[in-house]
Parts: C-alpha cells; sequence; structure tokens
C-alpha cells in the first residue's frame, strides 16, 4: 500500500510519519509537495501536522487552497483514504472535507502531552484494529484544537465522532478534555468514512520507545481496510 | 478605495484571548469591564471606484477565505482615497 505524506511549507510531522510509515509499518512512501498536481498513485494521503503558513490567518486556511489539495479532494470524493492529523485535521476542516472548525484552546495555551481517547467506533478504515470503547493514549501538540460547530452543522451530522477524549478509565469528563472541544470530540470522519481528521499524533506514538505504540493500530487499520478494498 | 474588514468570533463562542485580556484589565485596576472579544482587522487597498462593486468582492472576500463563517463573524467599511 502506497502512502502520499505531504509536505506543506511549515509542516513539521511530515517526517515523522513518512519514517513509521516506512520503517514500522513497512510501506512504500513518497512525500508530495504543495505544488503538486497529481498524487502519484497512492493509495492514502497523509496530511501531517505542524504550522502550515505558519498558521497566517487561521490554522489550515491558506494550505487548504494549495494545488495539491484539489487532488486530494478529487481523491478523498472518489472514496480515497485521507488522514489529517493534528494541522492535517485543521487543513480537512478548512478545505470542507470535514465539517465545523477549529478555535484556540479554551486554557490559551499550547498543550503538549500525552491524553487518553476512546474509540467510539470500529467500522471505519481508521480504527477497523481496534475495539469499542478501546483506550488509547496518544500524544496532543497542539494551540487551536477546540473542535467547534456551528447550529447547521450540528444538524447535519450523523455518527461521525470516532475518538474521544476520556480519563485513564474510558470515562468522558469535563476534567479529561485537554481543549475544550465539544463533545470532547478528538477525530471525526466523513459520513462516507474514508477521511478522517484526528488532533492527537498517532505517528508519535507508533513505537515502544516513544512510550506508546496505539498509534501503530490506526495506521495497521488503514492497510487492512486497503486489503479488503 | 480602501476597504476595512473587522472579524471577530460569533457571539456565542468562548473568546478564550478576549477572557485572559479582561482578567488582565481587571488586575490593572480598569474595574469598568464588563467584556472583551478580541479579533483580526484587514485593511485592503483596492483598485475599483463603484462602491457597491468593491463591497460585493470584499464580501467575497470574507466568505471564501478572510473569515470563517462557523466560528467568525465580519464586518466590512468601505473608505474612499
Amino acid at each position: 500500500m502506497k502512502f502520499g505524506v505531504v509536505v506543506f511549507p511549515g509542516s513539521n510531522c511530515d517526517q515523522d510519519c513518512v519514517h513509521v510509515l516506512r520503517d514500522v509499518v513497512r510501506q512504500p512512501v513518497v512525500t508530495l509537495w504543495h505544488q503538486e498536481t497529481s498524487l502519484r498513485g497512492v493509495d492514502a494521503v497523509v496530511l501531517p501536522g505542524g504550522f502550515s503558513y505558519g498558521d497566517y490567518l487561521r490554522t489550515g486556511a491558506i494550505a487548504r487552497l494549495s494545488p495539491i489539495m484539489r487532488a486530494i479532494s478529487a481523491f478523498a470524493n472518489d472514496g480515497g483514504l485521507v488522514i489529517g492529523i493534528c494541522n492535517g485535521f485543521q487543513i480537512l476542516l478548512e478545505s470542507g472535507l470535514l465539517p465545523g472548525a477549529m478555535l484556540r484552546n479554551t486554557g490559551l495555551r499550547f498543550i503538549c502531552r500525552f491524553v487518553h481517547v476512546r474509540v467510539e467506533r470500529t467500522d471505519t478504515p481508521f480504527t477497523n484494529q481496534l475495539q469499542q470503547g478501546q483506550i488509547l493514549r496518544l500524544p496532543i501538540a497542539h494551540n487551536e484544537g477546540r473542535y467547534t460547530t456551528d447550529e447547521h452543522i450540528a444538524r447535519t451530522m450523523t455518527d461521525q465522532v470516532v475518538f474521544r477524549y476520556c480519563d485513564a478509565d474510558g470515562q468522558v469528563v469535563d476534567a479529561a478534555n485537554p481543549n475544550g472541544s465539544i463533545d470532547a470530540i478528538a477525530g471525526l470522519t466523513t459520513r462516507a468514512g474514508n477521511v478522517m481528521g484526528i488532533m492527537p499524533h498517532p505517528e508519535r506514538a507508533s513505537e515502544s520507545a516513544l512510550g506508546s505504540e496505539d498509534g501503530r493500530l490506526i495506521f495497521a487499520s488503514m492497510l487492512e481496510a486497503h486489503a479488503y478494498a | 478605495m480602501n476597504a476595512r474588514v473587522y472579524i471577530t468570533l460569533k457571539p456565542g463562542l468562548l473568546d478564550a484571548q478576549g477572557k485572559t485580556v479582561k482578567s488582565a484589565l481587571d488586575a490593572l485596576g480598569f474595574k469598568g469591564v464588563k467584556d472583551v472579544r478580541m479579533g483580526k482587522y484587514v485593511e485592503l487597498k483596492l483598485n475599483g471606484a463603484k462602491a457597491a462593486t468593491v463591497k460585493a468582492d470584499v464580501e467575497r472576500m470574507c466568505k471564501k477565505l478572510l473569515a470563517n463563517p462557523i466560528i467568525e463573524t465580519y464586518r466590512i467599511e468601505l473608505v474612499q482615497t
């Protein structure tokens, strides 16, 4: 399964994603520069974390206008697998591929630490190797992670929430919500399920040396989904 | 013609930055501050001279890029130059 990791000016988790996909998940990976117009035949696209375009205007607002995003939209609308991690999630929101928007964390701090998230759905290409209600330990690193919607979106959303922030016992409580996201949303998919945004970084938690291997299960799920596509 | 665009978070949304600035003002002894909302200010220099056309253009710029309609509202002021 060939992965394409998109690189915008200001991306800084692109090489972490390349490393995990190539050396841990052991799949072919190419990097796709934001100015490219073709996805070069990849089977899945990764929009990595970082600060694309310096977070100017709003996080992800400028990146979504990059030439590569047009190809990614077409790919996603055609059923292609797209995962947006952290800034990648913000780009998916700004591009309209996922519903909603991100606001500054309620505590106004850039938060960089491990959190727990609860698996809310296992019938997606990103979670088929996980158990319903399973608790993953993944790191977050963001300043704008307070997911929100407006009334119109809230009305039209179905059960698209894939991950919720929770405590170590899997309880979704305010104290375990690091950034003030509505409904403690940490990960969200499209109705069709082939596009997912996730604020925590699975690529930073895919090797035991880094304190957690839970993130690897998300990439393993993508492999499984591709194998049976 | 110039345009001034004021972008703020929608009224219902918690403005964490504004709230923090309000407590800082409180700390400085400014007791009369009831609320602070932070936002963005964009100044545009434009070629057009016809107010209606320019306003419609800036309106489109706001909808397509300058503001995110899910979380923000905007107000446009035109200034003759």
